[in-house]
């Protein structure tokens, strides 16, 4: 569904990715895995145009995308929970989840998936008039997974759901990634410094270190891996 | 009484004015942090846009009000064609570069704006015809407050209860606040952020435009240089409400055509700048995101 080749980031003259190539499969989770700095949060950039690549290409469905703008590539059916959540703080919780659906023109259709959020997430329908900027960081984090539903992709990036949550939290967000992922196979493409939740959740994992992809293999085999144990499960 | 309702009258008109120019550098503030200081040009060109329309159709025969709209209307679509271009020529180019270059790059078109209407006019202040006509029914109060004024009061109140509406309920209104709390996950969304930027300097032209006929119409006469000064004493008017809010632009406005107004007529029209820099010292002492804006808190 989406594959990445040899793709080249830069910053300026700062390069981020080197080099980086990936695939992932429809109705597939997969995790890409490292630490802080390595350019998990670039390859998201990457793929969502915010930060094309200078080199390198990055097909969707086949079809290259590396040069569209951003708009055209959430409308092609992909969207990000970005890192920090990104809530617009003065926006309502109604407002913020009306503009993940920003480029729909089905009525009917967003109805629906607003439905379907209110019931995943029933504490959003409660706060539906609040600005997104009082909620707590949970609920923010349900919020955001939330507007990137009501875009209705086919493929969902997600960066660091876990961060500066309570576990119990972030036990319940990993649930609700699961299911959306079997409710709609939806594809999801999980980036995670949380190495062991996002393993045991992804079917597959990509380790990244230093702009570099370094390791793939199916989830249960990284977690059994030695040098990953190591350098990411604190084993 | 009667003298303290004349300049209060006499300050909602001024305060209209500068209300109706500020929210142009508000709204544009609120989205990309730029003072636009070639708004002031573009309420200038509005009104040698209307002056011209104008003086073609009075020739033709047309007189009064059909006047005043036909050349209201071609101004508002002039002048939006002018912030549309002015926006893609000297800031779209520097969107990525240091906040100092655009600033830089708005005070050059300033000047440019200024210096071109110069030469293709004159330097002369230009009569502009008395467009707006009198209501009969305001004689037994015509003392107190003309036609004019209460036309221009009303006609920014019309504007800024649309502005409103526009963003408080339309996709339009919505990408706008999306782009301006947050751009780069305004784009995650899907929204095109150079539309909204470009919408938001057409907007804010249409706006500096209406203004800029209203008050032509109601002084008497124009020069290339209206708008220098327009311009500094309605981004006087934002600050004071607090650059970036929109209700803010509206109240500095007010506050700020209201202390001139009553500092002339109290003191002494000499002093009334020096009344009107006052107030704004006085406010960003002791609020200095100005009365209405808010230091912004997000929680991570």
């Amino acid at each position: 569904m989406l594959e990445l080749r040899d793709v080249d980031t830069y910053y300026g003259n700062i390069q981020a990715l080197k080099g980086v190539s990936l695939r992932v499969a429809e109705g597939e989770v997969i995790t890409l895995i490292g630490a802080n700095g390595a350019g998990k949060s670039t390859t998201l950039m990457s793929i969502c145009g915010i930060v094309p690549p200078r080199d390198g290409e990055i097909l969707f469905r086949g079809q290259p995308i590396q040069d569209r703008s951003p708009d055209e590539i959430v409308a092609l059916g992909i969207s990000q929970v970005p890192e920090g959540r990104r809530i617009f703080p003065q926006l309502t919780v109604a407002e913020n989840l009306d503009m993940g659906a920003f480029l729909r023109r089905d009525k009917d259709g967003i109805k629906q998936d607003l439905d379907y959020i209110y019931g995943l997430f029933p504490i959003l329908a409660e706060r539906r008039n609040q600005a997104g900027g009082t909620l707590s960081g949970g609920e923010q984090q349900m919020l955001a997974i939330s507007r990137a539903l009501m875009a209705r992709p086919q493929l969902l990036l997600l960066d660091e759901p876990s961060l500066g949550l309570a576990p119990l939290i972030v036990k319940r967000i990993f649930e609700i990634v699961q299911r959306i992922n079997a409710d709609s196979n939806t594809t999801i493409f999980l980036v995670e410094q949380n190495a062991n939740l996002a393993l045991k959740a992804a079917h597959r994992g990509y380790v990244m270190e230093n702009g570099r992809i370094t390791l793939e293999d199916r989830a249960e085999n990284l977690l059994a891996n030695e040098a990953v144990q190591k350098a990411y499960l604190g084993l | 009484m009667e003298y303290f309702l004349e300049l209060f009258m006499s300050g909602l008109t001024r305060g209209s004015i500068y209300a109706l120019i500020a929210l142009g550098y508000t709204m544009v503030y609120g989205i990309i942090e730029l003072i636009n200081f070639a708004h002031g040009e573009i309420y200038m060109i509005g009104a040698f846009t209307a002056l011209i329309v104008a003086s073609v159709l009075t020739f033709q025969g047309m007189t009064g009000a059909p006047v005043l709209i036909l050349a209201g209307v071609v101004a508002v679509i002039y002048s939006m064609a002018y912030g549309y271009t002015v926006e893609k020529i000297a800031y779209k180019p520097l969107r990525q570069a240091p906040r100092l270059s655009p600033l830089i790059s708005a005070i050059g078109m300033s000047i440019f704006l200024q210096n071109y209407v110069l030469l293709a006019q004159t330097s002369n202040f230009l009569p502009f015809p008395a467009l707006i006509p009198e209501f009969a029914f305001l004689a037994p109060v015509r003392h107190l407050m003309s036609s004019a004024e209460i036309i221009i009061v009303v006609t920014t109140a019309v504007c800024m209860v649309l502005l409103t509406l526009l963003i408080k309920y339309t996709r339009v209104g919505k990408a706008m606040r999306a782009t301006a709390q947050d751009r780069s996950m305004a784009l995650l969304v899907g929204v095109n952020v150079n539309r909204v930027i470009s919408t938001t300097f057409v907007i804010g032209s249409a706006l500096a435009a209406v203004g800029g006929v209203l008050i032509a119409s109601h002084i008497g006469q124009i020069n290339f240089f209206i708008g220098f000064i327009a311009g500094i004493k309605a981004f006087t008017a934002a600050v004071l409400g607090g650059i970036g809010s929109i209700p803010g632009a509206a109240l500095g406005g007010l506050v700020l055509g209201l202390t001139e107004a009553f500092a002339t007529g109290y003191v002494s029209s000499d002093y009334e700048d020096v009344f009107a820099f006052a107030i704004l010292v006085l406010v960003l002492i002791f609020r200095p995101a100005g009365i209405l804006g808010r230091a912004t808190t997000q929680k991570v």
